[in-house]
């Protein structure tokens, strides 16, 4: 066919370029422009090439708070996400009980998250949180304040309560998508439990898996405000995340320089590993 | 194969029918010999699926007993009934290949897998799609994929009954009907009981032996396809069946003759009607349209390619009459009815007709 070429087009493109110049592209070329300079007082800049990103790669402090996010978000990965399937498999399809469970699990996800982060706090302290001090009182030794296991199963108890809904959703979606004709050829063909889920409900859930991977790994890659309210990052370093650590970089040592060449590598990693899950869960998709 | 009885079953879908109209399947009563073809036919909403699922056991009847050579498997699973039901709309197993979507109803049984092969590929050459064995599903076509769900149905051997509910809706007309005679076929073959849904009197006319119209969640008539044209035991058989549907009119009877308006018809017999109303039925195959006979107003002649179809006004009353490709319309047309081809209705049940 042929293609009529128009160049008024772009002016009904325009607008949407210019929203996102202004709400992405140029902010990011501020932080850009801060990671090749060194900056004083009153707008004194100093080009300095590439020194602040040797300088962040060369540090173990950006790696291990890395690998603590990395590690961080394998574990809710391979926590929520069996766990939402479970959950969203046995919610029930039809009658009251729908718009009840619906509501009960969009629960945790209309809470802001300093709040979350401030529930947890106090659910877990051993004076006088119902976690914290039920746990105490069986004799079991947990503090999240000085012992860094402790802080860790906090954390991630407390991203688990927070976030599986959202992948207990996006299944539940996949799943009442099913027309009952599959289940009902699938009673005639005799196939098992295991059968029905592997064979017709995974295949119909691939999409908004997907979705769901893509998204608790972006979030939880960049996870800062409940874990700062928990622990602040600690005890030590034991929970500083990147976010946590570019924070303390930026603001609270004010070396922005660093910080902005952190910010740049930190998002470079959160798109290079968003693109192979993506990469990754299509192809297997498309495989199969 | 079995001999499935349907023993006075009704079902609702209501947790508690009151009146009759709560019932979608109101009584029935019937039964499916052992390796016979069976058609359900009926209009949309009629029963015909709520029935065809019970039998199945996808649905379990509100009331009524169902059996299988004589054994009661009312309250069994569709599992334990071993049955194989084809559905409306094709259901695949996206992520599998072909081969694996028919042997899947094989495997899950058990089955060796020697047996299995020689199962698959037997029904694999059956429905034609021998060639895409190999390939994922979910790249086919609807009308591949709905051959897929037919070969799952008629994979296993050892069914009880084979079920399709209306199966060939989304094949297109030509592979409708070459996929019909391989059914029927094989019924002839294996003698698998049969039972087929359908809302189209060709297709439940050229593949059952015996046809069960459905009407309002009831059996209205069984019969061979020849007795459901000829003798329509319902004024809605006569309706449904044929193209176009019966003429129906009221009349009143006076001994052998039938009176409409003005006008007389000497009928084969003397109805033997009681009260109630009193109707005529005369499929337009038999209404004869000439120089003689009663008068009628033409509106519209329709060409439909192998026979004309006339539609006329007689006393007010709209008729159709059908007439040869080669025939015409008489000037002053007039029609006669074939006292062969001639129902009498009351209250829409046919009555018998005596000497």
């Amino acid at each position: 066919m042929e293609k009529t070429w128009n160049n008024k087009a772009w002016f009904m493109v325009l607008p949407v370029l210019l929203l996102v110049a202004f709400s992405a592209a140029i902010p990011l070329m501020t932080v850009v422009n801060y990671s090749v300079q060194d900056t004083f007082g009153n707008n004194v800049f100093f080009w300095n090439g590439s020194d602040w990103y040797t300088e962040i790669l060369g540090s173990d402090r950006f790696w291990l708070s890395m690998v603590r996010n990395l590690i961080f978000s394998a574990i809710i990965l391979v926590i929520e996400i069996p766990l939402g399937i479970f959950i969203a498999l046995n919610m029930p399809k039809k009658g009251w009980g729908v718009p009840v469970c619906l509501v009960l699990m969009a629960l945790p996800l209309l809470i802001p998250w300093n709040v979350v982060g401030t529930i947890w706090q106090v659910f877990g302290r051993i004076d006088i949180g119902l976690l914290g001090y039920t746990l105490s009182a069986l004799g079991i030794d947990y503090n999240y304040v000085n012992d860094p296991t402790d802080a860790w199963v906090t954390v991630i108890l407390m991203d688990v309560w927070h976030w599986t809904s959202l992948v207990v959703l996006l299944c539940y979606a996949g799943l009442v998508s099913i027309p009952d004709a599959y289940y009902q050829a699938a009673k005639i063909d005799g196939a098992s439990r295991w059968a029905i889920f592997r064979y017709i409900q995974l295949p119909k859930m691939n999409r908004v898996l997907l979705i769901a991977v893509l998204l608790r790994f972006m979030d939880s890659f960049m996870i800062y405000t409940e874990p700062f309210v928990v622990t602040g990052g600690g005890p030590g370093n034991s929970t500083t995340f990147m976010s946590i650590d570019l924070v303390k970089i930026a603001v609270g040592q004010f070396d922005l320089g660093p910080a902005a060449a952190m910010s740049i590598i930190y998002f470079l990693i959160v798109l290079l590993l968003s693109w192979v899950f993506y990469t990754v869960m299509t192809t297997v998709d498309a495989e199969r | 194969m079995a001999r499935i009885d349907v023993n006075h079953i009704r079902h609702s879908y209501l947790p508690n029918p009151q009146k009759d109209a709560d019932f979608a399947l109101k009584e029935v009563h019937h039964t499916f010999e052992d390796g016979g073809a069976y058609a359900l036919l009926g209009p949309s909403g009629c029963g015909k699926t709520t029935l065809l699922n019970i039998i199945s056991g996808l649905l379990h009847p509100s009331h009524g007993q169902l059996l299988f050579n004589g054994k009661d498997v009312t309250r069994l699973s569709t599992q334990e009934r071993n049955i194989a039901q084809v559905f409306q709309f094709p259901v695949i197993y996206d992520t599998m290949t072909v081969y694996d979507n028919l042997a899947f109803p094989l495997r899950n049984r058990g089955v060796p897998e020697a047996d299995v092969d020689r199962k698959v590929r037997e029904t694999l050459d059956m429905i034609d799609l021998a060639e895409l064995a190999k390939k994922k599903a979910r790249g086919l076509t609807a009308d591949q994929k709905q051959k897929i769900s037919l070969g799952r149905g008629l994979v296993r051997s050892d069914v009880n009954a084979i079920l399709f509910d209306e199966p060939l809706t989304v094949i297109d007309p030509h592979m409708k009907w070459v996929l019909r005679s391989q059914l029927k076929q094989l019924h002839r073959r294996f003698g698998y009981t049969m039972v087929y849904v359908t809302h189209d009197q060709t297709e439940a006319l050229t593949f059952a032996d015996r046809v069960v119209v459905m009407y309002d969640g009831e059996i209205v008539q069984i019969g061979t396809p020849a007795e459901l044209f000829e003798r329509p035991r319902h004024t809605f058989v006569g309706y449904f069946i044929g193209s176009p549907g019966m003429n129906v009119m009221p009349v009143a009877i006076d001994g052998k003759t039938a009176t409409i308006g003005s006008q007389r018809i000497e009928l084969p017999g003397v109805p033997k009607a009681g009260a109630g109303a009193i109707e005529l039925g005369i499929r337009p195959e038999y209404v004869r349209l000439g120089r003689d006979g009663m008068a009628v107003k033409i509106s519209k002649v329709e060409d439909v390619g192998r026979h004309k179809v006339v539609r006329a006004n007689l006393e007010g009353r709209e008729i159709a009459a059908v007439i040869g490709e080669d025939e015409t319309v008489p000037a002053e047309p007039k029609v006669r009815f074939d006292p062969v081809g001639i129902n009498i209705y009351a209250d829409s049940w046919r009555v018998e007709m005596g000497a």
